[in-house]
């Protein structure tokens, strides 16, 4: 019997960088390859250690259980830990994930959007310019 | 900024598309200039990846938001990646002037 496929991981902020490189005087030509940090394990450091979501609520924001989250996020830890104790490079690339956005419903015009600009807030339909909009929690069950 | 609109047809009075990926035209509409551009599309009998394909028309005529009826799975997560807004309008009954209309007001 084959394994359990792995449930993927929801990414809503894709990281603006593609990873980090050492630099210094004391660097040594070659310090082994680069570390593939997932994107799975990027986003649980940025919940867990840049916006300060407990595991449980991080866990429901990437759609997976607390203790695999507690997983992933250990395995992040590590992997940064390496790169800085060592003077590797960090690859930010990978992983078993899908991007979704955060939905909203326009009670006006009827039309759902999203917003791409996640560091802009929404402030009217961009459809119809109406201030009449709600959340909505996940567009794909909705749409079913 | 731009927006693409999926059309049934290549007039104002066609309606809206209701997929995306195979959609019969594409309306680059752009709001500051008020120009109208109507794009065929060459997917629309693809047998597969006529959504992929027509993420990158639209993405390459620089457009910031993009109305279907409907958006598949793998181009929700492109356009996410490309931070282009999506619309989801479910009325086929909707004219493509009057969508261009709503837009400007």
């Amino acid at each position: 019997m084959s394994p359990r496929p792995v449930r993927l991981r929801k990414i809503s902020n894709p990281p603006i960088i593609s990873g980090f490189k050492p630099y210094g005087d004391k660097l040594k030509p070659v310090n082994g390859p680069g570390i593939f940090l997932h994107l799975e394990e990027y986003e649980a450091i940025r919940l867990c250690d840049h916006e300060m979501l407990s595991h449980q609520q991080a866990a429901e924001m990437m759609a997976v259980s607390r203790p695999t989250l507690t997983r992933i996020h250990s395995s992040a830890r590590k992997k940064i830990a390496d790169a800085m104790v060592n003077g590797r490079q960090l690859i930010i690339e990978g992983g078993k994930i899908f991007y979704d956005s955060e939905w909203y419903l326009c009670s006006r015009c009827g039309c759902y959007f999203n917003n791409p600009e996640k560091l802009i807030e929404v402030t009217e339909c961009p459809l119809c310019h109406s201030t009449e909009f709600s959340n909505v929690a996940d567009f794909d069950k909705s749409n079913d | 900024m731009k927006v693409a609109i999926t059309s049934t047809g290549n007039t104002l009075e066609s309606t809206l598309d209701q997929r995306f990926g195979r959609c019969t035209c594409f309306v680059i509409y752009n709001t500051e200039t008020k120009g109208i551009e109507f794009v065929p599309n060459p997917n629309r009998d693809a047998q597969e990846g006529a959504g992929p394909a027509s993420v990158q028309i639209v993405a390459s005529r620089g457009v910031g938001k993009v109305i279907s009826g409907e958006f598949g799975f793998k181009i929700k997560s492109l356009f996410d990646s490309l931070k282009i807004q999506m619309i989801v309008l479910k009325e086929p009954e909707k004219r493509i002037s009057e969508i261009i209309d709503m837009l400007d007001n």
